[in-house]
Formats: C-alpha cells, sequence, structure tokens
C-alpha cells in the first residue's frame, strides 16, 4: 500500500480516507466501484458527480457501511473503520438521502432527536437541541417541534431531514442527491441557505449529484466519476470548468461554461450598483427631488431600519397625492443576499422590474443593486482571469489524480 | 301464529327469565375471544415479523395459516378433543389457529409497505436491526396489522359460538341446546338467543377496536 505524500497545509487534513475500494457484485461482470482511493479534506463539501450508474452512490453508501465493501479501507479521522460495528459508525455520520425518508409517526421533535435519544442523551438535552436546530433551518420550534411530516411541505421537510442528520453534530455528512426531489425554486433556495449553515458548521461533506450545475455550486471540491467510480478529476470548481482534464469532462460540463461559471462568484464578491435612496417618512416631492437628481429610474424606499420597502418611479411618485410612499410602487421582488451567487442574481434581475436585483443582509438591511452591467463585468473579468483563479495554487497540493495513475 | 310484535315481546321475556345464564355465557364467549385472539395476535405478528423479509418463508407461512382457515370447525375441535380432552382448551387453541391467518398476512402486507427509504434512512443514523424492527417498521405498519386482529376478532365470535360442541364456554351452548329441542316451543328462542349474543359481542369487539386504534395510531399516520 503506498503512502501518500504529507499534506502541505495543516486545514487539509483529510477526514475521510478511501483507500483502493472496491465494490463488487457477484453475477456482474464490472465492479461498480473499482480501486477508488480518494481523500476529503476536513470541513469542505466534496461532490461526487458522474452519469447515473458510475458508482457514486454505491461509493458512498459504502462510506457509512449501507453497502460493505469488497475490499479496500475506509479511514475517518485517521481511524480505519472499515471493519468497526457499522451502528455505532453511523451515529458519527449524519446521512441525508433524496427521499428524506422521514419517520411519518413520530413528530419533527422526535425525527430530529433520533440519533441523541439512541445515544441516550437526557430529555432536556434533547430538547434543547431539537429547538436550537429548528431554529437554525428557519422552522420555529413552537409552531413546528408537535407537527407531523405529512403536515409540512417538500421543503420544509428537507430542511428537517437536515436538522436530523445534524442532530448529534457529527463531524462528517453523507448526502444522496439532498435536493433531487424538490422543485427548481425551492431547491435554489435551499441550496443556499445550506451553504450559509455550512460556513457556519463547517462540517465534512460528502454530497452525491448527477447535476454538474449543482456540483459547481455546492462543491469545495468536485470529482468528476465514470463507470466502476473512476476519478476522472479531482479538482476545485474553477478548475474543473476553466481546464477539464479531457473531453469527458468537458462533455460532462456541457455546453455555457462562462454561464456556469456565474454559480462560482457570489453577490458579496462583486461591487454592487447604487441606487437613489429615501426614507419611508419622506413625502412624494423630496423622493421625487432626489430621484430627479439621479440618473436612475426608481428610487427606493428603506424603513426606519433600513429595509427596502418599495421602488417607486417618476409616474408614481406623481400620482401620490399625499399618500404615504409605502403604499405605492412595486415591492422588491427580486430580493438576494450576499451569499448568493451571480447566477442566482441574473435569474432574479431578469424577471423583476427596472431590472435589478435588491441585495439585503440577513437581517434584511439594504446593501445595494445588482443589474446587468455588473453581471457582465463579472463575466468580463472572470474571461480575463479565468485561466488562472487566484485561489487554485492553494488547493492544488490536495489534487488526487484516478488511483493508482500517479 | 302470534302476530310479529307478540314473537318479538315473547323472545325478550324469554331472555329476561334466562338473564343471569344469558349475561354469564356472553361473559364467557368474551373471555373466549379475547384469549383467543390475544394469541392468535402475538404469535401471528411474531411470524410475521420472522417472515417477512425472505419470500419463501412468508409464503409458507401464510400457505399453512390459511390451510387451518380451510378445516371444518366442528371437525377441528372434535380432532383437539381426544388430544386436549374437553371444555375450554381445545377452543381456544382451535380459535388461535383460526385466527392466525389474517394477522399474518397483514403484519407481513403492512411491513413490506413501509417506504424503504424510511428505513434506510433509519439504517443510515445507527438504528441497529432491532431498533428499526420496533420503533420504525412496526409502528408505521400497525394500523395494517390492527386491521388483521380485527379481522381475525369477527372471525372467531362466530366460529367460538361452534365450541360448544366439546363443551367449550359461551353462547354457543343455547344454540346447541335449541338444536338439541328442534321442534318443541323453546327451540328457536333458544337459537335465537344465542345468534343475538354472537352479533351483539361482535359490535362490542368492533367498537373496542375502534377505539384502539384510536389510542394506538400515531396521529401522523392518519
Amino acid at each position: 500500500m503506498t503512502e501518500r505524500p504529507a499534506r502541505t497545509t495543516g486545514s487539509d487534513r483529510p477526514m475521510i480516507r478511501l483507500e483502493h475500494l472496491t465494490k463488487a457484485y457477484p453475477r456482474q461482470p464490472h465492479p461498480a466501484v473499482q480501486d477508488l482511493t480518494l481523500d476529503v479534506p476536513e470541513g469542505e463539501i466534496v461532490v461526487l458527480v458522474g452519469p447515473s450508474g458510475c458508482g457514486k452512490t454505491t461509493t458512498m453508501k459504502m462510506i457509512n457501511r449501507i453497502i460493505e465493501p469488497t475490499s479496500g479501507r475506509i479511514v475517518l479521522d485517521g481511524e480505519d473503520v472499515t471493519g468497526a460495528d457499522p451502528d455505532q459508525l453511523r451515529r458519527r455520520i449524519g446521512y441525508v438521502i433524496q427521499q428524506i425518508g422521514l419517520f411519518p409517526h413520530r413528530t419533527i421533535a422526535e425525527n430530529i432527536g433520533t440519533v441523541p435519544r439512541v445515544l441516550g442523551w437526557n430529555r432536556r438535552r434533547i430538547a434543547a437541541r431539537v429547538d436550537e436546530l429548528l431554529e437554525t433551518i428557519g422552522m420555529d420550534p413552537a409552531v413546528y417541534r408537535d407537527r407531523y411530516p405529512k403536515e409540512l411541505s417538500g421543503g420544509q421537510r428537507q430542511r428537517v431531514g437536515v436538522a436530523r442528520a445534524l442532530s448529534a453534530d457529527p463531524d462528517v455528512m453523507l448526502m444522496d442527491e439532498p435536493f433531487g426531489a424538490i422543485d427548481p425554486i425551492t431547491r435554489e433556495r435551499l441550496q443556499n441557505e445550506f451553504l450559509r449553515l455550512q460556513s457556519e458548521v463547517r462540517k465534512t461533506i460528502v454530497f452525491v449529484t448527477h447535476d454538474i450545475d449543482e456540483a459547481i455550486k455546492m462543491g469545495d471540491r468536485i470529482a468528476i466519476l465514470r463507470e466502476g467510480s473512476e476519478v476522472v478529476q479531482y479538482d476545485t470548481p474553477e478548475r474543473i470548468l476553466t481546464a477539464p482534464a479531457d473531453e469527458f469532462v468537458s462533455d460532462f460540463i456541457g455546453a455555457g461554461a462562462s454561464l456556469k461559471r456565474l454559480n462560482l462568484s457570489r453577490v458579496r464578491d462583486i461591487e454592487l450598483s447604487r441606487r437613489p435612496t429615501v426614507g419611508e417618512d419622506a413625502t412624494a416631492e423630496e423622493a421625487l427631488g432626489v430621484l430627479r437628481a439621479s440618473s436612475h429610474p426608481a428610487v427606493l424606499v428603506l424603513d426606519r431600519q433600513g429595509r427596502p420597502r418599495r421602488w417607486l418611479g417618476e409616474a408614481d411618485l406623481k400620482r401620490a397625492d399625499g399618500r404615504p410612499l409605502t403604499s405605492l410602487g412595486m415591492p422588491p421582488e427580486a430580493v438576494v443576499e450576499p451569499h448568493a451567487t451571480l447566477s442566482d442574481a441574473l435569474n432574479e434581475l431578469i424577471a423583476a422590474s427596472y431590472s435589478i436585483a435588491t441585495v439585503v443582509d440577513g437581517a434584511g438591511v439594504y446593501q445595494g443593486v445588482v443589474d446587468i452591467d455588473r453581471i457582465s463585468d463579472a463575466i468580463r473579468a472572470m474571461r480575463g482571469h479565468g485561466r488562472r483563479p487566484a485561489d487554485t495554487a492553494a488547493v492544488e497540493d490536495g489534487v488526487h489524480g484516478p488511483a493508482g495513475s500517479a | 301464529m302470534h302476530p310479529g310484535g307478540a314473537d318479538i315481546l315473547d323472545f325478550l321475556d324469554f331472555v329476561w327469565q334466562r338473564r343471569e345464564e344469558v349475561l354469564q355465557r356472553s361473559l364467557e364467549h368474551v373471555g373466549l375471544v379475547a384469549a383467543a385472539v390475544a394469541l392468535s395476535a402475538v404469535l401471528g405478528v411474531l411470524l410475521g415479523l420472522l417472515t417477512y423479509r425472505n419470500a419463501t418463508a412468508r409464503t409458507a407461512v401464510i400457505a399453512a395459516t390459511g390451510t387451518f382457515l380451510t378445516i371444518p370447525s366442528f371437525a377441528l375441535f372434535v380432532l383437539l378433543l381426544g388430544i386436549v380432552g374437553l371444555g375450554t382448551a381445545p377452543v381456544v387453541i382451535a380459535l388461535t389457529m383460526y385466527g392466525l391467518l389474517p394477522v399474518v398476512r397483514n403484519t407481513v402486507t403492512g411491513l413490506l409497505q413501509v417506504d424503504p427509504a424510511i428505513v434506510e434512512s433509519a439504517q443510515g443514523m445507527g438504528l441497529s436491526r432491532r431498533q428499526r424492527l420496533l420503533q420504525i417498521e412496526l409502528p408505521i405498519a400497525w394500523p395494517v396489522v390492527l386491521t388483521g386482529i380485527r379481522v381475525s376478532t369477527v372471525v372467531l365470535v362466530g366460529i367460538a359460538a361452534i365450541g360448544a360442541i366439546v363443551n367449550g364456554p359461551g353462547l354457543g351452548h343455547f344454540i346447541f341446546n335449541g338444536l338439541a329441542r328442534v321442534a318443541t316451543p323453546v327451540a328457536v328462542d333458544l337459537v335465537l338467543t344465542g345468534i343475538v349474543g354472537v352479533v351483539i359481542v361482535a359490535i362490542l369487539f368492533d367498537a373496542v377496536f375502534t377505539l384502539l386504534g384510536k389510542l394506538t395510531t400515531s396521529e401522523g399516520l392518519r
């Protein structure tokens, strides 16, 4: 067995190490997974992506031994767990599957508290943890704690599934197409919420999907797999998009790589555009003055907390007739937060009036706007630096080719 | 012949005269069926749990318990009489055998209907095989299992009446006494007492199961 060279940076410590992992089924000519070696660094989301039947789900399920490997080793946090008690092992690993699989006969609180209960936590500690997690996923504990899964929407069930996987605070999470069964609009929102959550909890995550766009959005690193779970390229999303290893990878990425790169930049990474603003107590005449002094077609009304309330055009203000500003114009419908990707912002602003996306922070306070000019600036900037993204040097030493090719 | 109204009054008078025996026999009937249903339920659920994951085993168990039901009750009571003697024992044993099929079949069906994704997520969270079965699969299958027990109860309330042939307890006594007095004035009243008693016991059991279903089924499954 060959030892991998030691890492140059401490934070790059592998949390999960798969060594020469093989899964062969009887009466099948080719193994589902053949001699796979892969390191998953601590605190990162590693996405396994590939066409259906490439062995990505089998690979993931060998990590928590839902599927037992035929040969090879699984090392978790420095400990060989290939022969460990599978139930004990699984209690240390969060698990989210596409169908979520909430227990229909148990309340939301009981569902989330499953692993803590099995681990023997006391009632008070479980209740406190459940409430904390419900808060984290933005569901009011007083409202949802005692509800049953059938009373929730698909998106809420998915959130509860994630909370349940996080309940005993595992270091590692396995997610098998976790957003696969959700409508595109909700999926977008859940992906963003999950990324924000991950930026706080910093779990080591193995994420399986067949959707390259999702892989680019979610992954710190992406392993592109083909039949037999062969790693074709294991790299950052930037490198995968700008320097695909071979034709298989470029075919898999498909057309529109520039547009896909909009998934890599976030609203917080670009300079926001400014728009004129007025307080909600201002008069229509004052607002009209502010608007005319600017070169923009609309002025944004902010409430006392600085949160956007209305977009008002000149015509709205002329017809104000003494009514409060907040009853005029259009509410800002395209609202994004700084962690949203430029792709999200573009999607939003295309449909919005005045063709702008309004940016607010976590508390809803107005930050600025994204307009089409900012998006094209960003695309131009990426083209300029595309071949050498600023942060690839730091991760290149964590990259392995397919097993055995080194 | 009396007019109809008078017939009913005569019958009620007949029952009232024998009210203590009627109550006594009814309570025996309830006790007998309750004991047999409890045994069929425990054994049937156990057999279901042990066999549902293996196609051959579950087919075999369902076929075997189905065969029990094809044995005429009269014959089975007499057959058991030779082994365990007269009285309650042969009746309870025979009724338990008759009660197995609906319980086993519904247990197997209920467990197989549990969404595999739910079982996999339980497995992925580190619940042991036993925890998955007792805390997840069986509670989710429970409404279907309970329906099986309920069906078996309805069947047993009727068959239990035949148990009087081997001197078993219950309302069957009225029916057999009536048979023995065919062509006498009391024959019809005796048989009717038995039949009406059986129907009332069946209705009471059904009411108990409705209540039991409400109390033991998770709100999330309704």
